[in-house]
């Protein structure tokens, strides 16, 4: 009597023990993808901290006086480079982009400026930086939901708590400064 | 230039799809369903292959028993499977560059377009895939289409006269299209499937314009000494059997290019909300289709073997087909159709 009783114990058991290890390695995938997004955004992150001074130079050579708005993405740059938690970089870097596109707004009044082809090739890569980021960031925020929906969802939940699978933060914008778009005034 | 591109909201969920559908399910869907047909497609071959192997035995030996022409079955099956394995194999490693080719691609470098680059680099990493190889075909027509086994070893390819044509949102637009092909290994499904339509249709059309000529020249020999060797019951089975075969090759093509037609035409529209949900900026590529609407310009070195292959049907009769109407012929939904459900996003 003893006998079937535990092999259909141990096949019982073998059977749970594949479904647990298929759930706690679909949670590390979603997980891992999420590493990788974030590291997406980092590339091209330092991907604009190494254009802006590019750009701040090619337009200082036209513009020079326009001191306040350069100086303000001078200081935007160092402050997302200098940040430490994820929701001050985030902060930062949205004002970067504002200060970016102030600068870009004010670019259409220097006709010469707009003629330089260093200037046109440097807007191109940093408009294309900027969209990489929002496409970096909408992957990322899509692979947290996913890998959120995983870890909440039943059973997966339980392997999650049991395995330690903490929670990660969407990628977004609370700052207002990000929301507004940057104000261009024709006058 | 000074275009900012795409706009992204993260929150817009795509309105033509029930909203507990994921892309990553209907990822996972396109697999299952490329497997059971690539399988069933495979299945023809076979029967296609042991069925002429048939039909030629009974042909030359002229009848007998059923049994006796088991052999023949066998080896026509093995044979049919061999060539199609060979050919898929040949089309796994080879048929994307050998696409490429064909429609007179050259393999571009980020000096020589920027933007294009750039385009494709946001795209694929709003996809989160590796950068394809970009190439571009020196042709005035307007198309663009992407190939490759899968994400690691795939292509995008545009013509100049697209390329020229295209405001930089409409070109992302395009590109997501292209990217959304990649990104559900419609690319890799596309192939193998034109592969094995295309062997089907040879072996079938071989063995037809064969049975015709053959029998023009020898007039029924086979039927009578089928018939008359006493074995009556296992030759009339044979000549079922035969009819049958026969009955095969004529609809196996057929066939095989309406399945390969209807599961192209449904992962265009797929490819479309792809698109969108990559940029999530609908009217970037429903302005891009308005364009290539307009534009009544075939492409010269596109051929049947390749016309799914691009974002709209490349072939001249295409032109006429920009109504309405789409048909079991068509290899592309018609372009107004895409561009009302692209505008139906957008309300």
């Amino acid at each position: 009597m003893g006998l079937p009783l535990l092999i259909a114990l141990i096949v019982l058991f073998v059977v749970l023990l594949v479904f647990v290890i298929g759930m706690y390695n679909k949670l590390v995938r979603k997980r891992i993808d999420c590493d990788n997004g974030w590291s997406q955004i980092d590339v091209q992150l330092k991907r604009r901290y190494d254009l802006v001074p590019n750009l701040v130079e090619t337009v200082k050579g036209y513009a020079s006086h326009e001191r306040e708005t350069l100086d303000a993405v001078i200081k935007a740059r160092s402050q997302a480079i200098d940040a430490g938690s994820v929701k001050e970089q985030a902060e930062a870097e949205s004002f970067l982009s504002a200060s970016l596109g102030r600068l870009f707004a004010l670019s259409e009044a220097y006709p010469d400026l707009k003629a330089n082809t260093n200037f046109l090739a440097l807007q191109e890569e940093l408009t294309s930086t900027e969209n990489k980021i929002g496409f970096a960031r909408q992957h990322y925020n899509d692979c947290v939901a996913r890998y959120r929906t995983a870890r909440e969802s039943f059973p997966t939940n339980l392997v999650a708590n049991a395995f330690n699978f903490e929670p990660r933060d969407y990628f977004e914008l609370d700052v207002e400064a990000a929301r507004e778009a940057p104000k261009v005034s024709f006058s | 230039m000074t275009t900012a591109g795409a706009v992204h909201t993260e929150r817009d969920s795509l309105k033509a799809y029930p909203p507990s559908l994921t892309f990553h399910d209907l990822i996972r869907k396109n697999k299952i369903e490329s497997q059971l047909l690539m399988w069933g497609m495979g299945l023809l071959v076979v029967l296609v292959g042991a069925a002429i192997a048939f039909s030629l035995a009974v042909y030359t030996r002229g009848g007998g028993e059923l049994r006796d022409f088991l052999p023949s079955l066998i080896v026509g099956a093995s044979v049919a499977a061999i060539f199609a394995l060979i050919a898929c194999l040949w089309s796994w490693y080879g048929g994307g560059k050998a696409i490429l080719r064909m429609s007179g691609a050259r393999k571009i470098e980020k000096e020589h377009d920027p933007q294009l680059f750039n385009v494709v680099d946001e795209l694929r990493i709003a996809a989160g895939l590796p950068m394809p190889e970009v190439w571009r075909i020196d042709s005035p027509a307007l198309n663009a289409f992407a190939t490759g086994r899968d994400p690691q070893n795939a292509a995008v390819a545009i013509t100049t006269g697209l390329r020229t044509q295209l405001n930089r949102d409409e070109l992302a637009g395009v590109m997501a299209h292209e990217m959304a092909h990649v990104r559900h290994f419609d690319i890799r499904f596309a192939m193998l499937m034109a592969t094995l339509v295309g062997l089907i249709a040879f072996a079938c059309d071989a063995f037809l314009r064969m049975a015709f000529y053959s029998s023009m020249r020898g007039g029924g020999r086979s039927a009578p000494r089928g018939g008359g060797g006493g074995k009556g019951g296992g030759g009339a089975a044979a000549a079922i059997l035969m009819l049958l075969a026969l009955l095969l090759a004529v609809l196996a093509p057929l066939l095989a290019k309406l399945i390969q037609l209807s599961i192209s035409r449904k992962r265009e529209y797929l490819a479309d909300a792809g698109a969108v949900e990559l940029t999530r900026y609908p009217e970037g590529l429903a302005s891009a289709l308005r364009k290539l609407a307009d534009c009544e310009k075939p492409i010269d070195k596109a051929n049947r073997a390749t016309a799914h292959l691009y974002i709209v049907n490349p072939m001249k009769k295409a032109a006429m087909e920009h109504h309405r109407k789409s048909n079991v012929f068509s290899t592309h939904p018609p372009i107004q159709e895409r561009i009302d459900r692209l505008e139906a996003l957008m309300r």
